[in-house]
């Protein structure tokens, strides 16, 4: 498993020393598959390293510097459309862990804007971001529905020039999910970093990234979603992030993203049976890069969409997905 | 993957897997000729695997994929897994290479100074590179030219030529079988084979060269040439560019610096012939 290699090279990055070439094709494939090449480019930085590595290394700090100077300017942008509105706009992920200068958005790979705004300044904020250039990227109006009725977040928007999505959230989790995080809650305690800009308080950023990874999705990407986590908690103070976790219904994911943290990225932790199933599912990578153990990751999959809606509804919405010919990879 | 091969072209060096021996065995004997880099640490990863479990053994169909990927790609049948394999490293160039501004161009070199040549598909830019290339020129590439941000040279990417349609006869007819690639007919651009480039080609593919002259040409009209602004040629370079935007200021500033300083035409020409005159004539006249 290269994504055992990887985690490796990320807790020890002395141990690259080591490596052969096979080794470092195999590290290298599956740090690019998992978007942690950035984040490995920096903890290599002082590391001896083969000469065929380091323009590889180099050119994964530069697209990170880029994608944390564009994901800047589109938070800027965003904060600018809404100007006026006396809405809280506030930075989540990749983002938010950039403009506030955080280890976890060092090299990290930024894709979307994702910002949380109140559930009743929507209608204001969807006009705003439509007259500032945004526009629907989903065509289908099942699509659309879906995400209106059900969902956490508005359909994605993608601006028209500058070809960069926008994730507008008003929670965190599906409204169809079994926990229900205060939202108002986390914006009421968002802080402010610069420009108009807020982030979610240390104890909340860990608790959003925890449910958006344990909570709610199929572990995509989840070893990326682990290191934010990894290096957000040393942040945060013990007992309050409990209390807080508690508050949001996500008090078992929190401790449960604290052992998996810990056994995958930092000193060691005692597993339970449920974390080595979710441990084997987030090492599922090979050294081309590829998903293997298909069969768990499928049952992550299943069980993504068992925990955002009740069977009935799953079952109905599946069957539709499927008729337009979604199928899952 | 099942099969694999690691392949070295100029600056890049490729790890190609696939889930089938054809491909693989295609890209040994046609490039045998380039440095022999097994076990070197590569540069990207490509994948040629089956769309779907069933599709390794019923009617193959390969998703062609790697380090970088679009989801979309249009899936290829085995019989094109050569293609497939070249289409897999020209994406990882495309959508990964940061060393060099990218120009989706040919180029060919003749002391020491480069011709550079771009155009859409089907322009003609690479069977006149792969023509100029038995001529007295050295073939550099007929995909991908790399401007070097800081020197403002082009460097070689010399990777197998593939000729489309009608160019497939000029072309063999001039260079011979043997160093013709299989006859895949009937892709989604028509039908291609590939030719390997000369030796000498292969054996000086690390060494660049100043560009001294840059060809819009236009193949399959009559012969014409006609001269073309630098604000329209800077556009039509950044268009050509799939790494402009991500390399910044650095590329904004090469680029520039190319478009002041080198000659450029546009050529309408109705045979390779016709064009090989036509490029003659202008080398002696601005080069």
């Amino acid at each position: 498993m290269s994504a055992a290699l990887l985690v490796r090279t990320l807790r020890d990055p002395a141990s690259a020393g080591a490596l052969d070439a096979d080794g470092w094709n195999r590290l290298l494939a599956a740090a690019r598959a998992e978007r942690l090449i950035g984040t490995l480019a920096y903890r290599l930085e002082s590391i001896a390293l083969p000469d065929a590595v380091w323009p590889i290394l180099d050119d994964a700090r530069r697209d990170s510097g880029r994608e944390a100077q564009q994901a800047l300017w589109e938070a800027d942008r965003a904060a600018q459309a809404l100007r006026g509105l006396d809405v809280k706009l506030i930075l989540l992920k990749g983002a938010a862990y950039v403009a506030a200068g955080l280890r976890a958005g060092q090299g990290r790979f930024i894709g979307d804007l994702d910002i949380l705004v109140p559930r009743d300044a929507m209608p204001a904020v969807e006009r705003a971001l439509i007259a500032a250039g945004w526009e629907w990227v989903k065509e289908d109006p099942y699509d659309d529905a879906y995400y209106r009725q059900w969902m956490h977040e508005l359909p994605p928007m993608i601006h028209v020039e500058r070809d960069r999505m926008i994730d507008v959230h008003h929670t965190i989790l599906p409204l169809t999910a079994r926990q229900a995080p205060d939202a108002g809650a986390m914006i009421a305690d968002a802080v402010h970093i610069t420009d108009g800009l807020y982030i979610l308080s240390v104890e909340d950023r860990i608790v959003h990234s925890v449910a958006h990874m344990l909570a709610d999705g199929d572990m995509q990407g989840g070893l990326r979603n682990l290191w934010d986590i990894y290096c957000l908690l040393p942040d945060a103070d013990r007992a309050t992030l409990e209390a807080r976790a508690t508050r949001h219904g996500l008090a078992l994911h929190v401790r449960q993203a604290r052992r998996l943290a810990g056994a995958i990225y930092g000193a060691g932790a005692r597993l339970t049976l449920w974390d080595r199933l979710v441990r084997a599912r987030l090492l599922a990578r090979d050294g081309w890069g590829r998903e293997s153990r298909k069969l768990l990751v499928f049952a992550f999959f299943v069980r993504s969409h068992w925990l955002r809606m009740p069977p009935l509804m799953l079952a109905r919405h599946l069957f539709t997905k499927w008729r337009k010919g979604h199928r899952p990879q | 993957m099942r099969h694999a091969i690691t392949l070295r072209i100029g600056p890049a060096t490729f790890r190609i897997g696939s889930a089938w021996p054809q491909p693989i065995a295609d890209l040994a004997r046609l490039y045998t000729a380039y440095p022999d880099v097994r076990g070197a640490i590569a540069d990207f990863t490509v994948r040629l695997q089956p769309t779907s479990l069933a599709r390794r053994w019923v009617r193959p169909s390969i998703f062609i994929t790697g380090d970088h990927g679009l989801a979309d790609a249009a899936p290829m049948s085995l019989a094109h897994g050569l293609l497939a394999a070249e289409m897999g490293m020209n994406l990882q160039m495309a959508l990964g290479w940061r060393r060099h501004l990218l120009l989706h161009a040919s180029s060919v070199e003749k002391d020491g100074r480069v011709l550079v040549m771009t155009g859409e598909s089907g322009s003609g830019k690479s069977t006149l590179a792969a023509l100029l290339g038995e001529r007295g020129w050295r073939f550099m590439g007929d995909e991908f030219a790399l401007l070097d941000m800081d020197s403002g040279a082009i460097l070689p990417f010399p990777r197998l030529v593939s000729l489309k349609n009608r160019a497939i006869d000029v072309v063999t007819q001039a260079v011979g079988e043997a160093r013709m690639g299989p006859l895949l007919a009937a892709t989604a651009k028509g039908d291609i084979r590939h030719m390997v480039p000369r030796t000498d080609a292969v054996a000086r593919m690390g060494e660049g060269g100043m560009p001294a002259l840059l060809l819009f040409p236009r193949f399959g009209h009559d012969a014409a040439v006609r001269l073309v602004g630098q604000g329209e040629i800077f556009m039509r370079l950044t268009q050509a560019s799939t790494n402009y935007v991500a390399l910044g200021e650095p590329a904004f500033t090469a680029l520039t610096r190319f478009v002041a300083n080198v000659p450029a035409r546009a050529i309408d020409f109705p045979s390779g012939d016709d064009a090989i005159a036509m490029v003659d004539q202008l080398w002696e006249q601005l080069a």
